[in-house]
């Protein structure tokens, strides 16, 4: 083995390639499967690195520190360059001074994310150069040659990745470390980085050009390459992919010759116009979006091109759907009379193929045994942990029965049996304004619908929509889950801790703080694990003819349970069996052999289920203390 | 449950075999968030690494600590493109429902390792469910190479029952040639030093289950 060599994800290799390029400031807001490039970064130590308060701002920091003249990225998911668009759009205009990469990191299969939206569309929208690596070592060399593009061409650029890149390991070699100084002074120059219509016209018209440019580069550039096959056999057929999917074709269909794109936007034209001259049969494989098909379809390409009529426009790709491919072309006898064939003959013969593929039942047997087990097997969804601080808030607002105005965070699990409590989750900070809209259109929900919010989420996008309810008299009930952390990324930090990224003390912003500042007359201030105060502030301030807000305050669970000792346990000569401790859906409940019991392993000492207890029959364990 | 050496060799001359065929070996490591499912993964990434192998591995961690189904797999050989397991020469759990949940990549000589001990999830109190009692039964219609292991027992033996992942991934290193010292040296690396002991113990106890 090579000393020089480890086996690192998709984000450690940006981390590294951030190193290794010389960036010399980094900004995200965490974001599955994003989070690890900024925690990497922080790691090396080499490096200025923050948490932003959301990816908008995340981005414009990160151009701010590329006007000085810093090699600068930007990391978010997928859903946060929405937040991000609005800079990123007008930076296409301005363009840079020091390098600026925006790193996307796409969910198809949505492992972890509200939706699959293919960003790629984001660059072609913006007209800016787009990345597509497909292991790990091209995250960190597509990085690298993603900062001398955005010099060379005074661009931002979007380097989008997947959740299989972001999150898998392959091998990755060490390069040299590039020292990072702000080698590029500032110079001002309005008509280029102030966009007022007048200078915007001509700066749209310069993007134009550098797009032009960009085009030609795409057709040189290394990263875009064929891979020829050793059989000529079957050279009639193409193959074109990018990201991920290039290795899924690599692999299951490696006796076709690959176009591997590594630059999808601009596309190279001319070099796919020659891959393709003496081809009858082009498919490109791509996850979600046609969107390289759809624009070698209008390029007016004269082969015949499929793609999405095969692979689906949802979820992800694999080995194995991939693979479905040559089943399709050789017994469709594909290759044997490409050249009779039209377009619309290939597209009738894999409409055939899949209606075949769906009726084929090739092992009832087995097919029924699978069947049995998919249905029988106990499901194991994701729950609030034993002793979170959502879990009471959430059964109270169950038993009130009120609506409740829904985000994004740990709480979103809270929409799940058996607390099936949240009725909405949009994206980040929807919830409270959801909430006024509702109450507006139709006063029924004076007094019935609740927003509920986390401390990360509120300090991201809630607190603009705070500021609506004020402003336009909302009357309603603002929950802010303050557990003192981003707790479903994996702990990060967030404006309300007091710490940033790179560990330093900071000033801990208040939600309440804010809350007051805008003009929120009720605000209180409760330990949800005290469930009768909880339950009595709630009933109060909903009944409230004003908008209120309620800060449920208690640490993360997770982080909680190494500072708490106590036990409790389930007393059998008092439970009646009733089962409202079950309702909880606290892990360290079960029910095994007729009882009822507390799993003294999981028991974080919360006290929450001692409380509901009506018989009073669940209570501390002493000899654990 | 028995297996002799000889009959374990004989695996390891299968896959030996099927590497020098420069085929692609696919592994993957299943359980429940908590059990230490990315560290058994990590730990034989780098024995793969140390062997020589090319390597790739992928997982699944969103929800890794809200108690949810977590994967983690790993492909190694001369030269490996995709990161997915999508057919398992292997599937080793390391809670003993979890590997019905993969049927889908099961083939017919899928090895499938699992640990007897239980984790029952939230959906067998009142969602109509039970945890099934007859998981080897289910699994042996898929494939005739089911291993039971009790790796809690082993672990518990050595002092740490959390070490479950390190016991059970010793058994599986006997199905696999990659060497003992490629092993040691993985989790010399992966392992925090206060517990690595232990692990190295619970390593070797779980290899040995083989000549009871």
């Amino acid at each position: 083995m090579k000393k020089d060599v480890s086996v690192l994800t998709g984000n450690e290799a940006i981390a590294l390639g951030a190193l290794e390029a010389g960036v010399g400031f980094a900004s995200a807001y965490p974001g599955t499967p994003s989070t690890e490039i900024l925690e990497n970064i922080a790691k090396t130590g080499g490096i200025y690195c923050q948490w932003s308060v959301n990816e908008k701002v995340a981005l414009e920091v990160a151009s701010g520190a590329s006007l000085a003249g810093n090699r600068a990225l930007a990391a978010m998911k997928h859903v946060g360059l929405n937040v991000a668009s609005d800079p990123f759009m007008t930076l296409a205009y301005t363009g840079v001074n020091g390098g600026l990469v925006i790193v996307s990191a796409d969910d198809p299969g949505m492992h972890s994310s509200q939706n699959e939206q293919d960003n790629r569309y984001y660059a072609k929208m913006a007209k800016v150069p787009l990345l597509e690596p497909s292991d790990s070592q091209e995250c960190k060399d597509f990085l690298i040659k993603a900062f001398e593009i955005s010099e060379e061409f005074d661009l931002p650029v979007l380097l989008r990745t997947t959740t299989r890149i972001s999150h898998s390991g392959s091998l990755v070699e060490k390069g040299k470390i590039r020292k990072h100084k702000p080698d590029k002074k500032y110079i001002k120059d309005p008509m280029k980085y102030v966009m007022i219509p007048a200078f915007a016209r001509t700066r749209h018209k310069i993007l134009l050009e550098k797009f032009e440019s960009l085009k030609e580069f795409s057709e040189k550039t290394s990263i875009n390459k064929i891979i020829y096959a050793e059989d000529k056999r079957f050279s009639k057929i193409g193959i074109i992919t990018s990201g991920v999917s290039y290795q899924y074709a690599a692999e299951a269909l490696n006796k076709y010759p690959v176009l591997k794109l590594g630059m999808t936007n601009p596309l190279p034209f001319n070099m796919i116009k020659n891959f393709a001259c003496d081809k009858s049969l082009i498919i490109v494989i791509e996850e979600l979006e046609p969107f390289i098909e759809e624009q070698i379809k209008a390029s007016g390409i004269s082969c015949i091109i499929i793609g999405k009529s095969f692979f689906p426009e949802y979820g992800e790709l694999n080995g194995e759907i991939v693979k479905t491919l040559n089943d399709f072309i050789s017994s469709e006898k594909i290759l044997e009379n490409l050249s009779a064939y039209t377009s619309e003959d290939i597209e009738k013969k894999i409409k055939g193929f899949k209606e075949k593929k769906s009726n084929l039942n090739k092992d009832k047997e087995k097919n029924e045994i699978k069947y049995f087990i998919k249905n029988k097997i106990p499901p194991r969804p994701p729950v609030l942990c034993a002793g979170c601080m959502h879990r009471p808030v959430f059964h109270i607002l169950k038993k009130l029965k009120v609506t409740v105005m829904g985000d994004i965070g740990c709480y979103t699990l809270s929409a799940l049996p058996p607390i099936s409590s949240l009725d909405t989750c949009l994206c980040m900070g929807a919830g409270v304004g959801q909430a006024l809209g509702a109450e507006k259109a139709d006063s029924y929900y004076k007094n019935k619908v609740v927003s509920v919010i986390g401390d990360s989420t509120f300090f991201h996008s809630g607190i603009t929509s705070l500021i609506d309810n004020v402003f336009n008299k909302g009357t309603g009930l603002v929950i802010i889950l303050d557990n003192r952390v981003t707790a479903m990324t994996g702990h990060q930090a967030n404006p309300g801790i007091g710490k940033t990224l790179m560990g330093d003390k900071t000033h801990m912003i208040l939600p309440e703080k804010i809350a007051e500042a805008v003009g929120v007359k009720n605000i209180r201030i409760v330990d949800p694990y005290d469930i009768s105060l909880l339950d009595k502030t709630i009933k109060e301030e909903l009944k409230r003819e004003e908008l209120s807000v309620i800060v449920c305050r208690q640490e993360c669970a997770l982080i909680n349970k190494k500072k708490r000792l106590k036990k409790f346990y389930i007393d059998d000569s008092a439970c009646k069996q009733c089962g409202l401790c079950m309702k909880l859906g606290c892990p360290a409940i079960e029910f095994k052999n007729d009882k009822y019991f507390i799993n003294q392993a999981i028991c974080t000492g919360c006290d929450v289920c001692s409380q509901i207890c009506p018989w009073d029959s669940i209570k501390i364990n002493n000899e654990n203390n | 449950m028995r297996i002799t050496e000889n009959k374990i060799n004989k695996y390891k001359d299968k896959y030996e075999a099927l590497l020098k065929k420069e085929e692609t070996i696919s592994v993957l490591f299943a359980g429940v968030g908590g059990q230490g499912i990315l560290m058994a993964t990590a730990i034989m990434a780098k024995a793969c690494l140390f062997e020589g192998f090319d390597v790739k591995v992928s997982e699944i961690h969103g929800m890794a600590q809200r108690g949810g189904s977590v994967v983690g797999s790993i492909r190694f050989g001369k030269k490996v493109f995709s990161p997915t397991v999508d057919s398992a020469d292997f599937v080793v759990s390391l809670e003993e429902v979890e590997p019905l949940r993969y049927i889908d990549i099961f083939k017919e000589d899928s090895i499938l390792i699992y640990n007897t001990y239980r984790i029952y999830p939230s959906s067998v109190y009142g969602d109509g469910y039970s945890y099934p009692e007859n998981v080897r039964q289910l699994l042996l219609k898929f494939s005739e190479n089911v291993f039971p292991i009790d790796a809690y027992k082993v672990a518990k033996q050595h002092g740490k029952s959390k070490a479950m992942n390190t016991a059970l991934l010793g058994f599986f290193s006997n199905f696999l040639p990659i060497s003992a010292d490629s092993w040691e040296e993985a989790i010399k690396d992966i392992v925090s030093p206060a517990v690595l002991e232990i692990n190295l113990n619970t390593f070797k106890a779980g290899k040995s289950i083989i000549y009871q």
